[in-house]
């Protein structure tokens, strides 16, 4: 028992011993003709909550793309957990969780189907499963519309159950791509303060990037800045107030982006949606 | 820890299959109306055709088309399963799954069984109508389990092949261009609709290049018909084309860059 204490100790250490838990250097992901993601380099340290923020069209979602082996970096390395994800895509997948900017939701399952799938593609056992899905379906207030297919679901409700889904399993490193957007301050609130505490009790480190410049205040220890593809300013929000001479971090951002309004690429999700609809003629 | 990672993988496939079977169970309206097409070949062909067939002194057409159509909705079926990857890739899905600690082969393998699945499961419904209107018969278990495994092949290659081009194709922009210089071509020139015997050279290569050839003749040959090219024959070129199309899909879909 005494050993198995020891062995349990020397486990933890090593996991809260490691430094760097996210970490690249010269990270860059080049298109035809545009750089997304140029040259840039930081590192998170484990059980850190980590903003990442910049103006849309940024480079940020790129960047988590790389880092969740979603897409391979032009040049440059990473390390996540320990794992380099181009060379060791599984352990890397099995070292973070995340949830996306964009709906990835399967809209012809219903909510508890989603969550369901989701942990079994990630080994949750059944018992724990049945348990965290019930949690966290009642957490993000959709317990009473589980049977329902997600088609029928709001903006907003997907947008829930997507972060839902993201706290199935607890992994070591948890991604979240602007995951309040659209969401109402009691959500935001609900859903941070859970962050919060996960982070701190299972020691979770956590890789945020939001435009809600409060939000990334009150929940993150650290943060990098990211504009045209570069990192602009890394530190803790204070610092970054100080270097800017500016009273809020809001302020801060905009002095070290500037003010012009940018553009984002325009998807063709929704005319793919559209198409789809006319294909399968409901 | 190795035994957790086995169980995940056998996990990841068995989820990716029962999504399949979910979705279309789901969309009754479908199931009716991938129905429409195989049912009028029958009609209309079938009967159409029937008379000219007859008194050419090739026998019962409608006996002759059956398996021909039930191919043909398990290949259309198969294809639009496989594509469905671009869809999901649009609609976000597929990224759920890119991101899991499971191998990507087995996510493919989990999709295409899935796919096949309910390919299998419409060229049943075919056919059971077909058995019901007397069109053809099953007359034993072993008679009902080669047609199975016919139908099996003939979804599992067909599966693997739409998920292989849905995994290269980044939208759907080409999708009427594979319907009609692909699907098309391999529904028509495979035997399906008219023997395979006396043909001219260039249609007599085409055809024994065509996957589905072997697919038609041996359904055609489990359900008591004339075989072209021999039963055997068909089984393992068709278990050969499957497995290297499922390794070519499973490739392309693990370098699927989001």
């Amino acid at each position: 028992m005494e050993l198995l204490e020891y062995l349990y100790a020397g486990s933890r250490i090593k996991i809260t011993g490691m430094e760097n838990i996210i970490e690249t250097n010269g990270l860059t992901k080049k298109y035809k003709d545009f750089i997304a993601v140029d040259n840039i380099t930081f590192s998170v340290k484990a059980g850190e909550i980590f903003a990442f923020l910049g103006p849309n069209g940024a480079g940020k979602t790129t960047t988590i793309k790389m880092l969740t082996t979603l897409a391979s970096p032009t040049s440059g390395t990473i390390s996540i957990n320990g794992y380099d994800p181009i060379k060791q895509q599984e352990e890397t997948r099995a070292s973070f969780g995340i949830v996306f900017q964009d709906p990835s939701l399967d809209d012809e399952l219903t909510a508890y189907e989603n969550l369901d799938f989701h942990g079994m593609l990630y080994g949750v056992a059944k018992n724990q499963r049945k348990e965290r899905i019930e949690q966290m379906l009642k957490f993000v207030e959709l317990w009473d519309r589980r049977k329902d297919l997600v088609k029928h679901f709001s903006g907003g409700m997907k947008r829930r159950l997507e972060i839902a889904r993201g706290f199935i399993h607890h992994p070591k490193i948890l991604f979240l791509d602007e995951p309040t957007i659209g969401l109402d301050p009691q959500t935001r609130d609900h859903i941070w303060t859970y962050v919060k505490k996960l982070n701190k009790e299972e020691g979770i480190t956590v890789f945020l990037t939001t435009h809600y410049m409060e939000e990334a205040e009150k929940v993150s220890q650290k943060i990098a800045i990211i504009d045209h593809g570069k990192i602009v300013a890394q530190g803790t929000s204070q610092e970054l107030k100080e270097k800017t001479g500016a009273g809020t971090l809001e302020e801060a951002f905009l002095s070290l982006t500037g003010k012009e309004l940018r553009e984002e690429k325009p998807g063709a999700i929704e005319g793919m949606r559209q198409r789809n609809r006319m294909w399968h003629k409901r | 820890m190795a035994q957790t990672l086995k169980y995940k993988k056998m996990i990841a496939i068995y989820t990716l299959w029962i999504r399949q079977l979910k979705r279309y169970f789901r969309s009754k309206s479908r199931i009716v109306g991938s129905l429409g097409q195989p049912l009028l070949f029958l009609l209309a062909l079938g009967f159409g055709m029937g008379p000219v067939f007859q008194a050419a002194g090739q026998g019962n057409y409608i006996e002759f088309l059956v398996p021909g159509v039930v191919a043909m909705s398990i290949l259309f079926l198969s294809v639009f399963n496989g594509i469905e990857v671009i869809w999901d890739r649009q609609l976000g899905f597929l990224k759920e799954t890119m991101v899991a600690p499971v191998p990507r082969w087995q996510i493919m393998l989990g999709r295409t069984l899935g796919g096949a699945t309910v390919a299998v499961l419409q060229g049943i419904i075919v056919l059971i109508i077909s058995l019901i209107a007397g069109f053809v018969s099953i007359s034993s278990v072993w008679q009902a389990i080669l047609v199975f495994i016919f139908m099996f092949l003939i979804a599992l290659v067909f599966t693997a092949l739409g998920t292989a081009i849905g995994s290269a194709l980044e939208d759907m922009n080409g999708f009427h261009l594979i319907v009609n210089f692909l699907i098309m071509p391999i529904f028509f020139l495979s035997g399906a609709l008219f023997p395979l015997e006396n043909l001219p050279k260039v249609i007599d290569g085409i055809t024994r290049a065509n996957p589905l050839s072997y697919g038609v003749d041996g359904l055609r040959g489990a359900l008591g018909g004339a075989v072209h090219m021999g039963l055997i024959t068909d089984f393992w070129i068709l278990g050969i084309i499957a497995v290297v199309i499922i390794g070519i899909g499973s490739y392309l879909f693990s370098k699927i860059q989001i």
